[in-house]
């Protein structure tokens, strides 16, 4: 048994994806009460926009320290959804505040269904996630 | 009340069908071919027949495996444009048909891409395998196909009957008298001479008016070169199988659908390579609308869809919707007749009498009181502005038609100038001339008071005609450069708050002060370059506006009278977002009397229109389709609910259709639009359009049933979209890979032979298509190469997406005409005149060919009219007779004409008479009158 610093990364990276899981969740939410009417575009996309970049910024900073205590294989896992990640953002619609997501063209079918598909995926990928970190975290506590 | 398909033709036995045919064929030959003897258009003939039976094509199910990978112009415009797959027919498929001697047995067949002239040597009874006939739909279908596979490697024909022998002759012909049939034997015979054909072929003729009449003929585009004509370009008829439905289905006018029979599945709409959408008006000025008051408007529970003509009635208590199919209660008010007064009839309501009808809606519709009409003018009045002079114009034609403004006596008015600061006008009761006040601080804009910047229109006439007076005086010596139009908008969006309404903007340069400023973006040395930048906005604070905008029922309506570039782009936003109409005069000045005329008719239209406050639209489809994306001016707010601050006349939609799951089991479908908007009398009301169309399980049928105007409405809006995601040359490529991969389908679907050059083979319906796919290459919105500033061509995309389709027709291919014939049926009427002094020459007009737009068809000798839509042109050529130019123009030759003449000379004759009335005529469905020019030929 042994506490060290790729145990506390494990245990920051758990809480972390758990907050990540919820803002898929949310995602997911958000846009199905818009396919279903329940919601107005404009004020979806304003409780939406703020959530993005604390979204990629959580994810990104985990990886940090999966780099920083060499944890090489949790970073290659999650290094092709950083890099999906920056080029969603770089290929945002253009819009002056922070987000992704245009009231105007969030309705169109394509890009409504593949926000919602992009939801559900990385649901899928921050719970399989979130499991590999706990046997991560078991893993660097047990392994002395 | 259900349409049903009465005919019996799925029946397995082809002998009997055919035999049905026959009979059919026979007896109806002879009304139709009246018919062609009485008019020259084909579309009459449609016109004409009754309930056509559809026949059960089977060449429709033994080819699927052919159809390439499925590629629908939609995700043309949406993934990556490649060029379509050629299919090669396997030649394992060709076996020779059941009886048929051995290919060995006859020589070659004369190829049918063979020259046109080989054909009138051909004896008339020569047999050869009909390459596609309706008649023939009768036959089985693999004898079919390998009577058209046996075509392309020449071998002798199938002996087929004699009743189908005949056609195979007509077939080598393109459709008759229809599509440039001149170089032919038959002639010079346009489609009234045809009767000459009838009695030497009465049979053939009756098959050949049978494809007609089902709009299942085809033409080789390589052949004919003159395929402008009436039956190509009239929309194709939509069939329901009961003539009360067909007789009340929503007017073309209103809405259009790409296709007028609907595939079933949306594999078998991706085979015919269509874009399946609907271009719609739904607030286009009619004539007769019924407008009904009822205490509680009968609407399905379940999807809300309001009842009209199409709907199944299961008794006399109860409805079935025709869009979700849920049975639902008929209100015991519902079985009075208002007309009759009468009870127990339900189908006399004017609600099932009639499919687009007008509600004057109860208070459940209002979420508040209806709003007044409430306008509000923003004028540009720094340097530029003042220097084109706009101001004096709009302000008299301002002036003129104040009392016509639609509204009632709560209507506001309100105006704003703004150069580098904000100028109000208050306009207070007590006050015998306006007050003007400034606002400095435009970075924090702020009203100066809270009442009496907009006011009652009735109450305060005199000062508002006294402001209309004053203001160009009063901004003629500024030499202020700035204009800080975002911030006169935020100010404007503060006094509309309240209630809602119009924000009409006068903006004639960049805007270049407070917020939303702008820099000039286009590069003029790059007009013409391949690659055109800058088709998106700069800033998206004209769109979160707009947004802001919608939310408060207001619309921005934006003129825009630049002298040079002023980034239509991003400005345009504000209009597009809100619902609200753009208009573009590029390099006004007042000193050029066309363009102030042109100006006043347009903003006179403008102002006087009819106009519907704080609306909403929603579009309804049978359960199994749904709208994918909408085109036009307005804020999508849920997935079928348009909310438009404003709505007005001459604004059109399109939306594109997507399917949930397939159509098999339905025999029908139905569009639903319904428009609820406050008048200008602060009335509640509903217009609701209903459109009723087939489904289909055939390919041949969708593909002859395609309405080539309404997908190239579908088509250019989106290319509109393509060219501002991506590029305009994505977008060119699209238009050229849709019209492939439309023309490969449908030889797909025909059987057709590949690989055989020099021939297109088209169904009438689409033959127009590559000639507007053309047109809209070489339009100002999608050419290169030739130098075209970005804001005109920002603004040619935007009408492309906002333009109703009967204009934007003309927008993108106007329609020419010659006008020797006017003169010619004027002198020869004139003769009658004198002959019957009764003779009321009223309305006869003769009957005026449209010309293709090209150079072909030009000569020196006469005067042709080019209606563009918001410019009439005359063409004098260089030999028009002197007494053609006297009658019409009042001159001797033509060398008199001056280089620039606009409107037509007041000349006292028959003709001009007549070429006004014509014009008249041609003007009938505009919003307003265009401009005249005339131009000589140099």
């Amino acid at each position: 048994m042994a506490f060290n610093f790729t145990a506390f990364t494990y245990i920051v990276a758990l809480i972390g994806d758990a907050f990540l899981i919820f803002f898929a969740i949310f995602h997911v939410i958000a846009f199905d009460e818009l396919k279903t009417d329940y919601k107005n575009p404009i004020d979806q996309c304003n409780s939406l926009n703020p959530l993005v970049l604390p979204e990629y910024l959580l994810h990104i900073f985990l990886n940090l320290l999966f780099l920083f205590c060499g944890e090489w294989y949790s970073l290659c896992l999650n290094i092709p959804l950083i890099a999906y990640h920056i080029w969603r953002y770089k290929n945002r619609p253009l819009m002056s505040g922070p987000g992704l997501y245009d009231p105007t063209t969030v309705l169109k079918t394509d890009t409504l269904s593949r926000n919602l598909r992009e939801g559900w995926i990385k649901l899928a990928v921050y719970l399989i996630s979130f499991f590999y970190y706990i046997y991560g975290m078991v893993y660097s506590l047990i392994s002395t | 009340m259900q349409s049903m398909n009465l005919n019996p033709i799925n029946g397995p036995n082809p002998g009997q069908s055919l035999a049905r045919r026959d009979y059919r064929g026979v007896a109806s030959s002879q009304p139709s071919s009246a018919q062609q003897l009485q008019t020259s258009a084909a579309n009459t003939l449609l016109a004409a027949s009754g309930p056509a039976p559809s026949l059960p094509n089977p060449m429709a199910v033994p080819f699927n495996a052919n159809v390439p990978s499925n590629k629908s112009p939609a995700s043309v415009f949406g993934g990556v444009a490649t060029a379509p797959k050629l299919v090669t027919r396997p030649p394992t498929e060709q076996k020779l048909p059941y009886g048929v001697p051995a290919p060995t047995a006859a020589g070659p067949e004369p190829n049918n891409n063979a020259p046109r002239a080989v054909q009138p040597t051909m004896p008339p009874t020569a047999q050869r395998p009909p390459l596609w006939q309706p008649g023939v739909a009768a036959m089985p279908a693999n004898s079919i196909m390998q009577s058209a596979l046996g075509n392309s490697q020449g071998f002798m024909p199938p002996p087929l009957p004699a009743s189908q022998n005949v056609p195979s002759q007509q077939q080598q012909l393109p459709a008759p008298g229809m599509f440039g049939a001149q170089q032919q034997q038959h002639g010079n015979a346009p489609l009234q001479y045809q009767a000459q054909n009838v009695q030497q072929q009465p049979l053939s003729v009756a098959q050949q008016g049978f494809s007609r009449l089902w709009g299942q003929d085809t033409i080789d585009l390589m052949q004919n070169r003159h395929i402008l004509s009436p039956a190509t370009i009239a929309p194709p008829k939509v069939v329901l199988h009961n003539q009360f439905h067909e007789s009340i289905n929503c007017s073309g006018s209103i809405i259009r659908c790409t296709l007028a029979k609907i595939p079933e599945s949306n594999s078998l709409l991706q085979k015919s390579r269509l874009p399946l959408g609907i271009v719609i008006h739904p607030f286009r000025d009619v004539n007769s609308l019924p407008v009904i008051q009822c205490v509680n408007i009968v609407r399905c529970r379940l999807c809300r869809t309001y009842i009209n003509p199409f709907v199944y009635f299961v008794d006399s208590k109860m409805w079935k919707c025709n869009l979700c199919y849920r049975v639902n209660e008929l209100p015991e008010d519902f079985q009075f007749d208002p007309a009759t007064k009468t009870y127990g009839d339900v189908t006399r309501r004017p609600e099932v009498r009639s499919s687009t009808i007008e509600f004057i809606a109860p208070s459940e519709y209002m979420l508040r009181p209806p709003q007044p009409a409430m306008y509000l003018f923003l004028f540009d009045v720094s340097i530029i502005a003042q220097q084109s002079g706009y101001l004096e114009t709009a302000c008299s034609v301002l002036n003129r038609h104040l009392d016509e403004m639609p509204g009632d006596a709560r209507t506001q008015v309100g105006f704003l100038c703004y150069d580098s600061f904000v100028h109000f006008y208050s306009m207070a009761e007590g006050l015998n001339q306006p007050h003007e006040m400034t606002l400095l601080d435009i970075d924090d804009p702020f009203l100066p008071r809270p009442d009496s910047l907009l006011v009652n229109l009735k109450e305060c006439k005199e000062l508002v005609r006294d402001l209309l007076k004053q203001l160009p005086k009063r901004f003629a010596h500024t030499h202020d450069p700035g204009s800080a139009l975002g911030a006169a908008l935020q100010v404007a969006f503060k006094l509309m708050q309240a209630s809602g309404g119009r924000i009409t903007v006068f903006q004639s340069c960049l805007p270049n002060k407070g917020p939303g400023a702008l820099e000039a973006r286009e590069d003029p040395n790059n007009r013409s370059a391949k690659d055109v930048a800058h088709l998106n906005p700069a800033t998206d604070f004209y769109k979160r506006f707009a947004l802001e905008c919608s939310g408060y029922q207001i619309a921005v309506d934006l003129f825009l009278m630049n002298q040079q570039y002023s980034d239509m782009a991003t400005i345009s936003g504000v209009s597009k977002h809100s619902g609200g109409c753009v208009h573009h005069f590029p390099l006004f000045q007042k000193t050029k009397q066309h363009m102030v005329d042109s100006f006043k008719q347009c903003f006179k239209r403008y102002l006087t229109r009819k106009i519907g406050f704080e609306a909403v639209m929603r579009l309804r489809c049978t359960r199994g389709l749904q709208v994918h994306t909408f085109h036009g001016n307005f804020f999508v707010r849920s997935t079928d609910l348009l909310s438009l601050p404003n709505v007005n006349p001459d604004a059109g939609y399109g939306m594109q259709i997507s399917y949930e799951e397939s159509l098999t089991d339905v025999k029908t479908i139905c569009f639903q639009a319904a428009l609820l908007y406050t008048n200008s009398e602060g009335e509640r009301r509903i217009r609701v359009h209903t459109i009723c169309l087939p489904v289909t399980a055939s390919l041949p049928e969708v593909m002859h049933s395609a309405d080539s105007e309404a997908i190239i409405g579908l088509l250019s809006k989106m290319a509109v979209d393509r060219s501002t995601a991506s590029n305009l040359s994505d977008a060119r490529d699209a238009f050229i890979n849709a019209t492939i991969d439309v023309f490969n389908a449908f030889k797909i679907a025909q059987n057709l032979p590949s690989g055989q050059s020099g021939q297109l083979i088209a169904p009438r319906s689409l033959a127009l298509l590559p000639l507007y796919i053309l047109a809209l290459l070489k339009h100002p919105a999608f050419r290169v190469g030739t130098s075209t500033r970005l804001d005109d061509r920002v603004f040619a995309m935007d009408s492309m997406k906002t333009l109703p389709l009967d204009q934007l027709m003309k927008y993108i291919y106007p329609e020419l005409y010659k006008i020797d014939a006017l003169v010619y049926h004027v002198r020869n009427s004139n003769i009658s005149l004198t002959q019957d002094e009764d003779y009321d020459d009223d309305e006869l007009l003769p009957e005026m060919q449209r010309l293709q737009l090209s150079a072909e068809h030009l000569d020196s000798r006469s005067i042709f009219l080019m209606d563009c839509g918001t410019l009439i042109m005359l063409y004098v050529g260089l030999n028009v007779p002197t007494d053609v130019l006297e009658a019409l123009l009042g001159i001797r030759s033509t060398a008199e004409l001056p280089d620039y003449v606009y409107g037509l000379p007041n000349v006292v004759s028959a003709e001009s008479d007549a070429l006004k009335r014509f014009m008249l005529r041609l003007n009938y469905d505009k919003p307003y009158p265009p401009l005249v020019q005339i131009i000589r030929q140099a």
